[in-house]
């Protein structure tokens, strides 16, 4: 770049730019005056929806039942729906996902049943985490979803490699990683768009800002204008967009995705949005955030915005609606209670996966644990269970993962 | 066979490794034109183009997050840190998510495609963040891999094996040793296997049991020891995690006594795990105390290297007490 003196000193601090926000549907689901409608199918759309309103549902029975002590913690996508599910809609369905861990609705919306669900949730023999991780760490290698870690950040990093391997391999793919405003504070955060925007790297880097990092208001997370003018500093391609409309998510992911595969540019997304429920079971909002404000964002809830867009398009009716949200309760609680009842893991889980091979040290120390559980088989019910070999295993199959 | 230096050796593994594979794909800061600060990615980038070999910004975290992310698609990332003085920005990367990968998606997704190249230790006036051995927090995290070699042999057929392990390999390179040591290297492709220990040199009276640069200065002091009539067995670990508690324990039955060196500090060193693993199996074979000797309990210091560090005559002494225990 060419430099250009000046010969008075000028400062600047970023409010030079503004970055204004991305918006297609007003709250009653009405397209605004100069936006275009997305091109989308009316499957599409509905696809998209009903994976909003799964998410909803199955958010809200696992809180409940979180709150009923038949789950030991759950975390809600509540009010971010749009955001989630509309990036995940303008994706290839093997374009790669590396989610933060509020973003059930993108493995929703890529076709994870309520069974898989409820048998991570639940750390059950057919989970495909085996037990190891709290309930909401899903993944899915035949989805393209990668399993959830709980350290914030660290899949920032690790979706620029991902996604650099995809430029490598030419099948025009792209990685799409979610992260919170929260999160975009961490040294990963950082380390991960420069080297994106230095290697012109296919990924988008899709920010939930949802306001809040636990109790942590945003307005104490950063002094800037947001999350987007970062973009500026690693000479990145960026847009803002409202969160809680899921056709300009749509839209806007639509187009970064165009820009990622077709330029091997990246792209930042930041969408603007709310975290209407707790940040998790275990946390209480009413300590840190005033009731009027969480109404005032339920107003705007991104469900019922598609919804009603939907309507007026002749896509969805209340009937359908009230008939879905029936069967989805209902398919939960059946599944909650097939997933509760299936075995845990057996104990040989224990150790497998540490390595690609059991290592002799790791059987030893296994050998030993099960010389132990059979003194005392009281103390380890989970353990004694997958040693007694009168018990099967195996009660249900379950396909690929 | 070729006469090479560890760096070379290190350079034709990489060389080797890069033109049977294309997913094989080298980088870290300086490792593109420049070949590396000590040139053992030299070029790589000229043969493989930049695509394969290349400089990434001066971001540890974010070497080793590209390098997780790469090796979770199905790449195969040779991820250098310019000095394992500089790798902890890193270790959430390395601790939290290479070393939990597998395990924690239930074999769903690995990064055992990752090997992370890394020089350690000290002897070259580098005073605290050129001359550390942080081994001991790696061999701490089970998931990782921790390999050193201590000679160009050595270290080309670990580090092919390395890339080759279906497991994330953390491995440290003694770069007091990059162009001291200097040996017969075979031009072709062959590896050492990750897990064993290799005696190599046999005796009766006392085992001896180190890796990486510090074999040279055991084996200086077993020299020593053979001009007093002890005879010592001297073990190079090789591989620290999995470590060959075998091996070991079959020298320690035969000598019933042993030291175990290395130039990190004493508390918290691999070495005290070693010697609680020995005293557990061989108790009743033991003749003397298990021996350390270390560097100090103290950051690494430059002018007073010299006294810091685990030398040749340190080990003798111990050797002398042990044996007249």
């Amino acid at each position: 770049m060419m430099t250009q003196y000046v010969h008075q000193p000028a400062f600047m601090t970023g409010d030079e730019f503004s970055i204004e926000t991305f918006s297609l549907l007003n709250p009653d689901g009405e397209l605004y005056p100069g936006g275009e409608e997305p091109a989308l199918t009316r499957d599409h759309a509905r696809r998209l929806y009903q994976a909003m309103l799964a998410t909803r549902i199955l958010d809200e029975r696992m809180m409940a039942a979180q709150r009923q002590g038949r789950l030991s913690f759950y975390m809600q996508c509540t009010g971010e729906e749009a955001a989630v599910v509309g990036a995940a809609a303008a994706l290839d369905d093997a374009d790669m996902i590396m989610a933060q861990y509020r973003e059930q609705g993108a493995l929703m919306y890529r076709g994870f049943s309520i069974d898989e669900f409820m048998n991570q949730l639940f750390g059950n023999e057919l989970d495909y985490g085996k037990g190891r991780q709290m309930p909401i760490h899903y993944g899915s290698r035949k989805l393209h979803y990668m399993t959830i870690s709980s350290p914030l950040a660290t899949q920032i990093p690790q979706a620029t490699g991902y996604a650099y391997g995809q430029k490598l391999a030419g099948e025009g793919h792209c990685t799409l990683t979610f992260f919170g405003e929260g999160a975009a504070s961490e040294g990963d955060f950082h380390a991960a768009l420069n080297m994106a925007a230095v290697h012109q790297v296919p990924v988008i880097f899709f920010c939930r800002n949802n306001g809040y990092a636990i109790s942590t208001p945003s307005t104490e997370q950063f002094a800037a204008d947001g999350i987007a003018p970062r973009a500026f500093g690693y000479h990145m391609h960026v847009i803002r967009v409202d969160g809680n409309d899921a056709l300009a998510v749509y839209e806007a992911t639509r187009q970064a995705r165009k820009i990622a595969v077709e330029q091997n540019q990246p792209v930042l997304i930041e969408a603007m949005s709310y975290r209407l429920a707790a940040h998790s079971s275990s946390d209480d909002p009413s300590g840190y955030r005033a009731k009027s404000e969480e109404e005032a964002w339920r107003a705007k809830d991104p469900l019922l915005r598609m919804q009603r867009w939907l309507a007026k398009k002749g896509w969805w009716s209340d009937e359908e609606e009230a008939a879905q949200q029936e069967s989805l309760r209902r398919e939960v609680l059946e599944t909650m209670k097939r997933a509760e009842k299936r075995p845990p893991p057996p104990l040989e889980s224990l150790i497998s996966d540490v390595y690609a091979d059991v290592t002799p040290a790791l059987q030893h120390q296994l050998d030993q644990l099960k010389r132990h559980i059979r003194r005392y088989p009281d103390a380890y019910p989970r353990g004694a269970k997958s040693l007694d070999l009168t018990l099967s295993s195996a009660t249900d199959t379950q396909g690929e993962a | 066979m070729a006469t090479m230096n560890m760096l070379q050796a290190i350079n034709n593994a990489l060389d080797i490794a890069m033109a049977e594979d294309e997913k094989v794909i080298c980088f870290g800061e300086d490792v593109g034109i420049f070949g590396g600060v000590f040139r053992a990615t030299s070029h790589l980038q000229e043969k493989y183009g930049k695509a394969r070999c290349f400089n990434t910004p001066l971001v540890e975290q974010g070497i080793i997050g590209f390098a997780n992310g790469l090796a979770a698609q199905g790449s195969v990332p040779v991820a250098e840190i310019q000095f394992a003085d500089y790798i902890f920005p890193a270790f959430d990367q390395i601790v939290n998510e290479t070393a939990k990968f597998r395990y924690r998606s239930g074999d769903l997704f690995n990064v055992g495609g990752l090997t992370i190249r890394t020089p350690y230790g000290g002897g070259i006036s580098g005073g605290l963040y050129h001359s550390q051995s942080p081994e001991a927090y790696f061999t701490h995290t089970p998931g990782l891999k921790v390999v050193v070699p201590r000679n160009p042999y050595q270290a080309k057929g670990l580090l092919l094996a390395a890339i080759r392990d279906p497991d994330p390999v953390l491995f440290l390179e003694p770069k007091r040793l990059y162009r001291a040591a200097v040996g017969e290297v075979p031009d072709e492709d062959y590896q050492l296997p990750i897990g064993e220990a290799e005696v190599i040199k046999e005796g009766t009276d006392i085992t001896l049991v180190g890796w990486g640069a510090q074999m040279e200065v055991i084996s200086k002091a077993a020299e020593l020891a053979e001009e007093q009539g002890i005879a010592c067995e001297v073990i190079d670990l090789r591989s620290l995690l999995p470590w060959d508690v075998d091996t070991v324990a079959e020298s320690v039955f035969k000598t019933g006594r042993m030291i175990v060196s290395h130039e990190a500090p004493l508390t918290g060193g691999f070495a005290g795990e070693i010697a609680a693993t020995i005293q557990e199996r061989c108790f009743l074979y033991l003749e003397s105390p298990i021996t350390r000797v270390t560097g100090l309990d103290t950051p690494f210091p430059l002018v007073l290297e010299k006294e810091y560090l685990p030398d040749h005559l340190k080990i003798f002494e111990a050797i002398c007490e042990s044996v007249n225990f």
